[in-house]
């Protein structure tokens, strides 16, 4: 890449340094990389120093200094992905390329990544950023041969396009919607632009808050905060602009809704927004959308402009007076913690996507400083059928606390993994009969941030009050390990995920994985256990939402299945040492011609 | 605008103070100490090291990023709490290589002083024995990586203000690399060699420990009559809280 050409990427975006994530996304995108003496030049366009630009960089997954190849391949490692014998395509990968994960050789790099949002279609990689799922061994040397050929990504596909639009010629993928079971939210007509222009126009934003009161929605990102009493405080907050976030990161492990919501209905989504801009008086919104799920933005680009030309967006959208509204999108590269509202906004002003502390929180002041709501993809729909059908129609939906619908992502051990859309207070019994779940061990609910249960807790119900989940459902039946596929496979997802910030969540799940492996090699103690439930103690003192869940699958796995860890368990000592003197002082030993004879 | 008196207790003491000044100041003007350790006074806080956790209702919050308010119940002075701030010290000894007899800062650093503080003999975690390295390509500091706790001081408060645009924020010299277990301050290779005298020394002296050094002066005072050798770390000594009185007296 030319300096003239860095510098078209940065006039683009009119210098502005907080649109960094868009220029390294450019250069990285057609260069594959971002050397060091474009930093430079970044830096001093900007006014940061290299260091500072470097910051951005080297936290994203996606980006990076260093060559990635003219092919870069990142498979996901995520249990699922395992249970769907990832394992075997792992090895095939390596064995075509003959090199090893992390490493790029000729020209085709090979490398790791967290959950894709393809739980139920796995195992699946991404290939400079497009999606291929469902791959076998067979299909790996195909890819690798094609690659070797010089194949342009896009041809690589082979007219094995996904259903619905993933098929359309905006998107071209072979992601596959699996919608299962659909109900009032996604199953019910939508036309484009009606409820904005023949009900809300009608309404004042306040209007619009109290429907949303009555509804009694909460978000449906995760932690469950009520819409309209966000709406209203964001209404109330002194502002000389206002924004609205869609929180399309999903980078749960095990969920994938809001990608099929994206592809299935995403004029709702920003129909949605424009009605959450109206209530709270923003001019401007972002959909930030997670690199993984790239593949839909032309798609979604070409939604909002012919959202434009229908007069749903841009000046005075459904005819309102007084009122201006535009979206645009902005792609994140690669970090489950974004997802985190405060680290979303962080993220998408051209920063590591570090979690803010709070307060201030986001509606008092968020994106650049101005009130910001941030909602989720699932809960924007909800609104808008809220509006259309009164928030006391939908307050009759579900249980009294738990009103309305719950779009879930059901992946693992089942016959008919997908997207179910199901009234709030089912158990998780009804769910796995749906599912086709057979001889179920136990499931993962709310994905690694939320609790492994067993059999005996499956009569439990999904809502706020038992059992909340964001929407993964894992299923896992008995021929797996547990602990080894499952507890330990989150735990090293949240050890690479943290931002690294706060002390005890850069160092505790660490300490907990090391006391895991040692419960797996058969040598831990009862004190072991004593241990991980004292040094979990530390993690309610973290910043964020992440810091507060990463040792929970540790936690609740040590709660609800005790018995497979005493099984592992050293009965007859008090203490373990955890290492061998004798390899430790092998190496000395060897060096000065001398047995180890402790 | 009138300033607003907020009425609050701290460990059921009844406390006043200004609403909205951080619960850290406002204990202080009370004369209740609450340790810390990345907080510096008149930067932003980092709220990264978590040593200041205090219960707010019940609550855990860091005392350096919440304002105090009216009626709060704040706790500081509990066995829990204390567990807790001793815990993240000893992770932090267990997460770098802190070889305390060795180090230049020895006696001047907060972490070691806190550590007496809270009469840590041996850390209840495992010594995770990362490698971590040393950056002497600068020509005015050393940068140990093995002492770093991660406490972005440095990357608030030492900043490059040459040729800037008006209205625009100094340039950040050091900044976090990587993330996770990986993250890591770096020194921008630019800025770090046009480094002046006065900036290096400074970014020695905020730093709490032993890890930002200017070569060629580790040892001007002996080891013995250092700071902390001879009183514990308090209310009157922590190097952030006389910054923060000199920045009261200003
Ligand atoms: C580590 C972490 C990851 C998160 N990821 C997401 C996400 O991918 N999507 C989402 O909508 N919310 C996510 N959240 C929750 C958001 O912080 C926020 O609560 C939500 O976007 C608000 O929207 P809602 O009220 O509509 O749910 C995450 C939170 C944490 C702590
Ligand atoms: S809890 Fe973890 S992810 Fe959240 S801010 Fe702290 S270090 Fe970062
Ligand atoms: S170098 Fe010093 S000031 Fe900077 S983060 Fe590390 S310990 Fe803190």
């Amino acid at each position: 890449m030319t300096t003239q050409e860095i510098h078209g990427i940065l006039d683009k975006y009119k210098h502005d340094k907080t649109r960094l994530m868009d220029i390294l996304y450019d250069i990285q995108h057609k260069t594959n990389y971002i050397p060091m003496d474009k930093v430079d030049i970044i830096a001093d366009e900007l006014n940061m120093s290299s260091a500072d630009v470097e910051q951005t960089i080297s936290f994203y997954h996606f980006y990076s200094t260093k060559p990635r190849g003219k092919y870069s391949i990142c498979l996901n490692n995520s249990v699922v992905a395992n249970m769907k014998g990832r394992e075997f395509v792992a090895q095939a990968f390596k064995d075509e390329l003959g090199c090893e994960f992390g490493e790029v050789k000729d020209d085709i790099g090979l490398f790791e990544t967290s959950c894709i949002g393809m739980s139920d279609q796995e195992p699946a990689a991404l290939i400079n950023g497009k999606v291929f799922t469902n791959l076998t061994t067979y299909r790996v040397r195909e890819l690798i041969r094609d690659m070797r050929l010089g194949m342009k990504v896009d041809d690589m596909f082979a007219n094995t396009f996904g259903d619905s639009m993933n098929s359309s010629p905006l998107i071209k993928s072979c992601v596959r919607n699996s919608l299962k079971r659909t109900g009032p939210i996604l199953g019910q007509e939508y036309i484009p632009g009606k409820t904005l222009k023949k009900q809300v126009a009608l309404m004042s934003p306040q209007d619009v808050i109290n429907e949303l009161k009555k509804s009694h929605l909460r978000g449906r990102g995760g932690a469950g905060f009520p819409t309209g009493i966000k709406w209203e405080f964001a209404r109330k907050a002194k502002g000389e602009k206002k924004y609205v976030f869609c929180n399309a990161d999903e980078g749960e492990p095990g969920t994938f809704k809001d990608r099929v919501i994206l592809t299935e209905k995403p004029g709702m989504v920003f129909e949605g927004m424009v009605i959450a801009a109206y209530a709270i008086g923003a001019s401007e919104g972002i959909l930030y959308l997670r690199y993984e799920y790239r593949y839909l933005r032309k798609y979604l680009v070409d939604v909002l402009d012919k959202m434009r030309k229908n007069n749903s967006l841009g000046k005075n959208p459904g005819g309102i007076k007084d009122f201006e509204f535009d979206i645009r999108i902005q792609l994140g590269a690669g970090a489950y913690v974004c997802g985190e509202e405060s680290a979303l906004i962080e993220s998408a002003e051209g920063k590591r996507g570090e979690p803010r502390n709070r307060p201030p929180f986001p509606v008092e002041k968020g994106y650049l400083g101005f009130p910001t709501v941030v909602n989720n993809v699932e809960t924007l729909i909800a609104a808008v059928r809220i509006i259309q059908n009164g928030g006391e129609w939908y307050q009759k939906l579900g249980t009294k606390e738990s009103t309305g619908t719950k779009i879930l992502s059901v992946s693992g051990d089942c016959l008919f993994p997908g997207i179910y859309e199901l009234e709030w207070g089912f158990t998780v019994r009804t769910l796995l009969e749906m599912v086709g779940a057979r001889n179920t061990q136990a499931v993962q609910v709310g994905g690694p941030s939320g609790a492994l249960i067993g059999p005996e807790q499956f009569d439990r119900n999904v809502c706020y009050s038992d059992l909340a989940t964001g929407g993964s459902m894992i299923v896992i039946d008995n021929r797996r390990d547990l602990l080894k596929d499952v507890v330990l496979n989150f735990m090293e997802f949240f050890i690479e995920e943290s931002c690294g910030s706060c002390v005890p969540c850069r160092n505790i799940p660490t300490l907990l994985k090391q006391k895991l492996e040692k419960i797996l090699e058969g040598k831990a103690t009862n004190k072991d256990f004593d241990d991980i439930n004292n040094w979990a103690k530390m993690m309610p003192i973290n910043r964020c939402g992440l810091g507060h869940t990463a040792a929970n699958p540790i936690i609740t796995s040590l709660k609800n299945f005790r018995h497979l860890y005493r099984e592992r368990l050293k009965k007859d000592i008090e203490f373990e040492s955890g290492f061998c003197l004798d390899d430790a002082i092998r190496e000395s030993c060897e060096f000065v011609d001398r047995i180890p004879n402790i | 605008m009138e300033k607003k008196i907020a009425h609050f207790t701290i460990d059921n003491k009844e406390c006043t103070a200004t609403t909205g000044v951080s619960i850290i100041n406002a204990a202080r003007e009370n004369g209740i100490f609450i340790p810390t350790l990345c907080h510096y006074e008149g930067v932003k806080p980092a709220g990264s090291c978590r040593v200041c956790t205090v219960k707010v209702n019940k609550r855990h919050l860091t005392a350096c990023t919440t304002p105090v308010a009216e009626g709060m119940e704040i706790e500081v002075d509990t066995a829990e709490l204390n567990d807790l701030r001793s815990s993240v010290i000893e992770l932090l000894f267990t997460e770098g290589n802190h070889y305390c007899p060795a180090c230049e800062k020895s006696g001047n650093c907060e972490l070691q002083a806190l550590a007496y503080r809270f009469g840590i003999m041996a850390p209840r975690f495992p010594y995770q024995f990362n490698e971590r390295d040393v950056d002497a390509s600068h020509p005015k500091i050393y940068h140990d990586h093995n002492r770093c706790i991660l406490c972005k001081r440095c990357i608030r408060i030492i900043k490059d203000e040459k040729d800037l645009p008006a209205g625009s924020q100094g340039r950040s010299i050091f900044a976090f690399n990587q993330r996770a277990k990986k993250v890591k301050i770096k020194l921008d290779d630019r800025l770090g060699k046009e480094l002046s005298d006065e900036l290096a020394q400074k970014a020695m002296d905020i730093c709490p420990v032993g890890s930002i050094l200017v070569k060629e002066t580790g040892f001007k005072t002996p080891i013995g009559q250092r700071k902390f050798d001879k009183e514990a770390i308090s209310l009157d000594n922590s190097i952030n809280l006389k910054a923060m009185k000199e920045a009261h007296h200003e």
